[in-house]
């Protein structure tokens, strides 16, 4: 770690360890990410900016390490208990279900805390998603279930996002909607971890970066120096 | 007298009943079976045996303490669905992990327990068990008679199926259903305890089969095997409706049904197999069954 630590972690990752069988995908993971601040894991392929979030959420249960969320310990916690922290994820598949609805897809996650946006509130956000609520959710667009992958954790009042590669494969507009969606979010102070491979979108909301290699965070440091660090960083992402 | 293709429209009318009555059962189990493949894939061997368990409940509720039909509709689904469930959780769901065989192969044995107890104790001679009195006679329709009791169960299992299919399709605890059986595991990190919903899960579908175990305790005779007997009908109508689809499953049931009485008025030789060679053929051109989703 090099440059100074968040104010106060709200999620405090160290040195987790995760696998997936008898392959070892992360080798002591450290992070921090403080209240409402938006926190982007980078790296190439592979390297574990996926593993690390899915171990996070405690979808992979192979995993050691320690793992604190707004002072409860996930590390214990069922997976099923995980989003009742706070905890709210949107996978890179994105996950929408295909024999439901959207309306059904945009309720399905249980509300978890007060605080949560209502569903009018999220169509107001999400004005297309309004249009369709009756198409079964497999029917929209790359750039629709994406927005509805994000749009259905809204209602659920949780704090924190995690959000896995939500630009991938989506037409340049939809990424500008994205990340206008998500600058709101964090207007509304949302605490976002996000993975993404699009550095230009996420140095819009971003306030600190990690750079991953092999299932270790190698450099970590805060929004204002990407620019400086762009030219290293394109040597070791390659994009 | 009326013919249609050579054959007295009674005798026609007659088995399409005893096909429609027999379809209702087939629909009843099938749906209970599909719902179950859906979500555990688990395919539940043990189905027939609490098919022949509901039967026997109702009976013995009758027998040693007084408790009639009514009553028995209600409680009989749920005490072999509570059973279900507490098997479930002390057994089969120590077997999610590992090969699907193993589930299989469990309530296949447990079944054969089940069976094999009921048959110490009470032989393989059906006991009778006599449907309520509000219910007994039949009706003159005009063109055929019609057992009262039987007509209830057509009615009776239109509404259990109808009611099944709401629950799934329209309900919350329903699109949870649908959603685990697409990605549990996400499901769950949106904060659904799934493991409980498995054991509901288990618990609704074999309470179906209690519920059409007790509904046939009227029809049929309560014997050990009466669920054996019926079981691998019941998976043919599994397999040509689509593994897991809901819809199939009971449009399914009561098509074979039908199939199966007409099968009896125009070639009853072969109304034993004839839902098995219409599996064959359904497998050959769809092989994901008439309502399966293509994976």
């Amino acid at each position: 770690m090099t440059t100074e630590r968040a104010p106060t972690p709200f999620l405090s990752v160290r040195d987790l360890h995760a696998w997936y069988g008898e392959s070892h995908a992360l080798h002591g993971v450290s992070l921090d990410v403080a209240q409402g601040q938006t926190v982007t894991l980078l790296g190439r392929n592979g390297v574990g900016k996926t593993t690390t979030l899915r171990a996070i959420m405690g979808i992979i249960r192979k995993r050691k390490g320690f793992i604190e969320f707004d002072g409860r310990d996930l590390m214990q916690t069922p997976l099923h208990r995980t989003a009742h922290a706070g905890i709210g994820f949107v996978p890179e598949e994105r996950g929408i279900f295909a024999t439901l609805t959207v309306d059904e897809n945009l309720i399905l996650p249980p509300v978890v805390a007060p605080g949560g946006m209502s569903v009018a509130e999220i169509f107001e956000l999400f004005p297309n998603l309004k249009e369709r609520r009756n198409s079964s959710g497999t029917k929209l667009s790359g750039g629709e279930q994406q927005m509805l992958a994000i749009a259905r954790m809204l209602r659920t009042g949780v704090k924190l996002l995690l959000l896995d590669e939500p630009t991938e494969g989506l037409a340049p507009v939809i990424v500008e909607r994205i990340g206008e969606v998500l600058a709101t979010l964090k207007a509304r102070g949302m605490t976002i971890l996000l993975v993404e491979q699009n550095f230009r979108f996420a140095s819009r909301i971003a306030d600190r970066f990690y750079l991953m290699e092999h299932g270790r965070i190698t450099v970590d440091f805060p929004a204002a120096e990407l620019e400086d660090r762009m030219a290293a960083l394109h040597d070791v992402i390659g994009v | 007298m009326t013919m249609i293709f050579g054959i007295p429209i009674q005798a026609l009318l007659g088995q399409l009943l005893v096909g429609l009555i027999n379809g209702s059962f087939y629909a009843m189990l099938s749906l209970g079976l599909a719902i179950i493949f859906g979500l555990l894939r688990v395919i539940n061997f043990a189905h027939g045996a609490q098919y022949m368990l509901g039967a026997f409940v109702g009976y013995l509720l009758l027998a040693h303490f007084g408790i009639g039909y009514w009553p028995a509709l209600i409680l009989v689904p749920l005490i072999v669905g509570l059973a279900s469930m507490i098997v479930e959780r002390l057994a089969l769901s120590r077997l999610y992990d590992v090969d699907p065989l193993y589930g299989l192969l469990f309530t296949f044995g447990l079944a054969l327990v089940i069976e094999g107890a009921f048959r110490y104790f009470y032989g393989v001679s059906g006991q009778v068990y006599t449907p309520p009195s509000q219910l007994s006679g039949g009706t003159n329709l005009g063109f055929m008679f019609l057992p009262n009791y039987r007509g209830w169960v057509v009615v009776a299992s239109l509404i259990v199926c109808l009611g099944t299919w709401l629950l799934i399709e329209k309900t919350r605890l329903g699109a949870y259903l649908r959603a685990a059986t697409e990605n549990p595991i996400l499901v769950q990190a949106f904060g659904v305890n799934v493991p409980l919903l498995l054991t509901l899960t288990y618990g609704i579908g074999s309470a179906l089969a209690g519920l059409a175990g007790i509904m046939a305790a009227p029809v049929y005779q309560v014997s050990p095997l009466m669920g054996s007997n019926l079981i691998i009908v019941v998976f043919a109508v599994v397999v040509v409706g689509g593994m897991g689809s809901i819809l199939g499953a009971i449009v399914t049931g009561y098509m074979l049904g039908l199939a199966e009485g007409l099968t009896k008025v125009f070639y009853p030789e072969a109304s034993n197999i004839v839902i098995f060679v219409i599996m064959a053929i359904v497998l050959l051109v769809r092989p994901a069954g008439l309502f399966g989703r293509d994976a």
